[in-house]
C-alpha cells in the first residue's frame, strides 16, 4: 500500500466489483480484470449471503419450512412460496379447493407485476435514470398495500399453506385489485413514453450485451432472459400446473437476445400478468379455501418428487426426496437466478464496464436467491 | 488611489459571496425540483421550505473528519477540492450582471472564463488519481477525455461570437445584442443562420463541461460507485459539491451573456440585472430538469456526439459565418 496505482499501457488491472456496489443490488462479488474500461475476463464470486435453506429443509418439518421459501427471493416471494406448496401437495397427496388456486394465481401474478416494477426501476437507475425508480415504487405500493390486507406482509409473505391458503380474500382486495388495473395499464404507457423511447435509453440497450440462444441453453437459463434470447419457453404454458391452463395469456418473446429485447419482455409480462389477474377475478369460484380432510401430520410417501413453477425471475424448480418421515430427506431448490448469474462472466467478456453492467442489469438478479 | 482598490476588493468579495451562496441554495433547488419531477417533497423539514437545509448541510460536512485513504498522495487529495471551487469562484469576478454591476471588467473576459474552466478539469484528474482508488483513477480519465473532446466545440462556437461581435469583452458582448430578442445571438440572422444550432452545441457542451447529467460519466454512481469523489468525506466532498453547483452558474451566466442578450429585455424594455438572474435561473432549471429525466450516457456514445457530430457542425458554423461576414 504505497505510491499512487499505475497503470501500464497493455497491462491489465483487477477491479472488485462487490461485494459492496450499487450495481449488483446486493452482497454479490464480480472480480473483473481490466484493461482499461474494457473487461477482459470476470469471475462471479458468490456465497456473501448464504443461509443454508436446502439443510433447513431436511431438518425440520415441512410446515415448519413455509416461510424459508419466501426469503430466497425477496422481490417475488409469492411464486418461490406457491412452487413448495405445490411440490408438497404433490408429494403427499393433498386436493386444493379450485378457489384456493385462483387465489393463488391472484397473488403470484400480481407479486409478478411488482417485482418486475421494482427491476424496472432499479434497471432504469443503473442506466444512471434515477426518476423511474420512484414512479415505479408508487405503482408498486398499490400492489404490496393489496396484498398486504389479505397476508399481513409485504415482502416476505407466508400466505400459502398445504392444501389451500391462510386466510380468505376480501371485498376490499377484490376493489383495490380491480382498481389497480386500469392505473398500471395507464402508468406502463407512461413508462413506454417516458423510457422506452428514450434515444439516450435506447442506443445504451439496443444490439448491446448479446446473450445468444445457445449460451442461454448452455447455462440453463430460462425466464425474461431466456425469452428475451428468442426461446419460447414458459413452464405456465409448458409444463402447465395449478389453473394456470384456464386463463388465456400470451407468453413475450423477443428475438434480438440484446439487454433491449430482455426490457421488452418484462414490460410486456406485466401487461399478460395484468390480464390472467383480470380474468382470475372474473372467473373466481366460491367454496372453501382449506381441503375438508387434510393429514394432520405432513408425512409424504418414499418417493422422488420434482415441481417447476415460473416465477417472475424464471422457473424455480424444488426437488423433494422423501423417505415416508416428517421431514424431507432431500431438499433442492433449483433457482432461477443463478443459472441467470452463471452465464454473465462468459456474456461480459471484452465489453465496456458500463454496458456490462447495464446487461447485468438486465439479467434481474436478486442475491439471496443466488445463495440461498 | 486606496478607494478603487477597496471598491474592488468588495466587488470581488461581493461576486464570491454571490457564487458561495448560489451553490449553497443550488443544492436545495436541485433537491426540491427533483422532488417535485419524483412526486416527493424533497427536503422541507429545517426552515420553511426547507431552506435552512443547505446551512445544516454545512454544519454536518464541516464537523465530519476528513480522512485520507492509505496510500493517497496526501498534497494533491487536499489540493484537488479546492481546485474544483477556486477557479469557478474567480470567473464570476469577470461576469456583468447588468452594464453597471461588474466586480471586474475586463477585455478578454471570454478568455480568462474558459481558462478558469479548464482548470476544473484538473481538480477531477487530480482527486481521481491522487486518492488511490481504481474507480477514481477510471473516473478521472473519463472526464478528462470529455473535457477535452467538448471545449473543443465550445470553443469554436465561442470563437464565432466573438468573430460576430469583434470583442472579447463580455459587456461589449450584450451591449451588441441590446434592443430586444431580434438582436439576440440565439436568433439567426443574415451573417449566422445556424445560430440556434450553435446555441444548442454551446448547451450541450456546457452540460458536458459541468460534468451534469446525461454526461456525468466521471460519477458514474452505477458503476464507477462515485467516481473521483468517492474518496473524499468531511468539506472535501462539500467542495465538489459547491464547486459542481458554481461551475453550473457559471455555464448558465455565459449562455445568457453569449446569446441570450444578457441583462437585455426581449422587448428592449427595462433592461438590468433582473432580467440576467430570471435567465440564468431558468437556464439552471433546465439542466436540473434534465439531469432528473434522461439516462446517462455511455463514454464511447459521449465522444463519438463530440468528434462526429458537434465539431464538424461547429466548424461548418464558423467557416459559413467568416464567408457571410465577409460578403454582408
Amino acid at each position: 500500500m504505497s505510491g499512487p496505482i499505475r497503470i501500464q499501457p497493455g497491462e491489465t488491472f483487477t477491479l472488485n466489483v462487490g461485494p459492496q456496489h450499487p450495481a449488483t443490488h446486493g452482497v454479490l462479488r464480480v472480480k473483473m480484470e481490466m484493461d482499461g474500461e474494457y473487461i477482459v475476463k470476470a469471475e462471479t464470486v458468490l456465497g456473501y449471503i448464504h443461509r443454508m435453506h436446502e439443510l433447513m429443509g431436511e431438518n425440520r418439518p415441512y410446515p415448519k419450512v413455509l416461510p424459508n421459501l419466501s426469503r430466497l427471493d425477496y422481490l417475488g416471494a409469492m411464486g418461490y412460496t406457491h412452487g413448495h406448496v405445490l411440490a408438497v401437495e404433490r408429494a403427499a397427496g393433498i386436493e386444493v379447493p379450485e378457489r384456493a388456486e385462483y387465489i393463488r394465481v391472484i397473488t403470484v401474478e400480481l407479486n409478478r407485476v411488482a417485482s418486475h416494477l421494482f427491476w424496472f426501476g432499479a434497471f432504469v437507475m443503473d442506466l444512471g435514470g434515477f426518476t423511474p425508480l420512484m414512479y415505479a415504487l408508487q405503482d408498486r405500493e398499490h400492489i404490496l398495500d393489496a396484498l398486504e390486507g389479505i397476508t399481513g406482509s409485504r415482502l416476505t409473505y407466508c400466505y400459502f399453506r398445504f392444501g389451500g391458503l391462510c386466510n380468505d380474500i376480501d371485498d376490499e382486495f377484490i376493489a383495490r385489485t380491480r382498481a389497480l388495473i386500469p392505473r398500471m395499464r395507464k402508468s406502463l404507457k407512461k413508462y413506454e413514453a417516458l423510457v422506452t423511447g428514450n434515444i439516450i435509453f435506447r442506443k445504451r440497450l439496443e444490439e448491446i450485451g448479446p446473450i445468444s440462444p445457445e449460451m442461454c441453453r448452455k447455462y440453463g437459463a430460462t425466464g425474461p432472459v431466456a425469452r428475451g434470447s428468442g426461446i419460447d419457453f414458459d413452464i405456465r404454458k409448458n409444463e402447465p400446473y395449478s389453473v394456470y391452463p384456464e386463463f388465456d395469456f400470451d407468453v413475450p418473446v423477443y428475438h434480438e437476445c440484446d439487454s433491449m429485447a430482455r426490457y421488452k419482455v418484462r414490460m410486456d409480462e406485466m401487461e399478460q400478468s395484468l390480464r390472467i389477474i383480470e380474468q382470475g377475478l372474473d372467473k373466481l369460484p366460491d367454496g372453501p379455501i382449506m381441503p375438508k380432510r387434510k393429514p394432520k401430520l405432513i408425512k409424504p410417501p418414499k418417493g422422488d418428487y420434482y415441481q417447476a413453477v415460473e416465477t417472475a425471475r424464471g422457473s424455480f424448480g424444488i426437488r423433494l426426496v422423501s423417505d415416508g418421515t416428517k421431514n424431507a430427506y432431500r431438499f433442492k431448490l433449483r433457482s432461477p437466478t443463478y443459472s441467470n448469474m452463471s452465464l454473465f462472466d462468459e456474456a461480459c467478456e471484452g465489453m465496456m464496464i458500463m454496458d456490462a453492467l447495464a446487461l447485468m442489469g438486465s439479467l434481474d438478479l436478486v442475491i439471496p436467491e443466488i445463495d440461498r | 488611489m486606496s478607494l478603487t482598490i477597496f471598491n474592488t476588493v468588495m466587488a470581488v468579495v461581493i461576486a464570491i459571496a454571490f457564487a458561495a451562496a448560489n451553490a449553497a441554495y443550488l443544492v436545495w433547488a436541485e433537491r426540491r425540483g427533483a422532488g417535485r419531477i419524483q412526486r416527493r417533497p424533497g427536503p422541507n423539514v429545517n426552515g420553511p421550505f426547507g431552506l435552512l437545509q443547505p446551512p445544516a448541510d454545512g454544519i454536518k460536512l464541516m464537523t465530519k473528519q476528513l480522512m485520507i485513504p492509505a496510500g493517497a498522495d496526501k498534497a494533491l487529495f487536499m489540493v484537488a477540492p479546492v481546485l474544483a471551487m477556486a477557479p469557478a469562484i474567480v470567473s464570476f469576478v469577470t461576469i456583468p450582471f447588468s452594464d453597471t454591476i461588474v466586480a471586474h471588467s475586463m477585455n478578454i473576459g471570454v478568455l480568462m472564463i474558459f481558462a478558469f474552466a479548464s482548470l476544473g478539469t484538473m481538480a477531477i484528474l487530480l482527486a481521481g488519481w491522487g486518492s488511490r482508488n481504481k474507480y477514481g483513477v477510471m473516473a478521472s480519465v473519463r472526464a478528462v477525455s470529455q473535457n477535452i473532446s467538448y471545449e473543443i466545440p465550445m470553443l469554436i462556437t465561442v470563437i464565432t461570437i466573438v468573430m460576430m461581435t469583434g470583442t472579447m469583452d463580455l459587456k461589449e458582448i450584450v451591449t451588441a445584442q441590446s434592443g430586444g430578442l431580434l438582436n439576440w445571438n440565439i436568433v439567426p440572422s443574415l451573417s449566422s443562420p445556424l445560430m440556434p444550432v450553435a446555441f444548442l452545441i454551446f448547451f450541450i457542451c456546457s452540460l458536458a463541461e459541468t460534468n451534469r447529467a446525461p454526461f456525468d460519466l466521471g460519477e458514474a454512481e452505477a458503476e464507477l460507485v462515485a467516481g473521483f469523489h468517492m474518496e473524499y468525506g468531511s468539506m472535501g466532498f462539500g467542495l465538489f459539491f459547491m464547486g459542481e453547483y458554481a461551475n453550473i452558474v457559471i455555464g448558465a451566466s455565459l449562455i445568457t451573456i453569449l446569446f441570450l442578450g444578457g441583462w437585455g429585455c426581449p422587448l428592449g424594455l427595462y433592461p438590468g440585472v433582473w432580467w440576467f438572474l430570471l435567465k440564468i435561473y431558468l437556464v439552471i432549471f433546465t439542466f436540473i430538469w434534465i439531469r432528473w429525466t434522461f439516462p446517462r450516457t455511455t463514454i464511447y456514445g459521449l465522444l463519438n456526439l463530440s468528434w462526429k457530430i458537434l465539431i464538424p457542425i461547429s466548424l461548418f458554423n464558423l467557416l459559413l459565418t467568416a464567408g457571410l461576414l465577409k460578403v454582408f
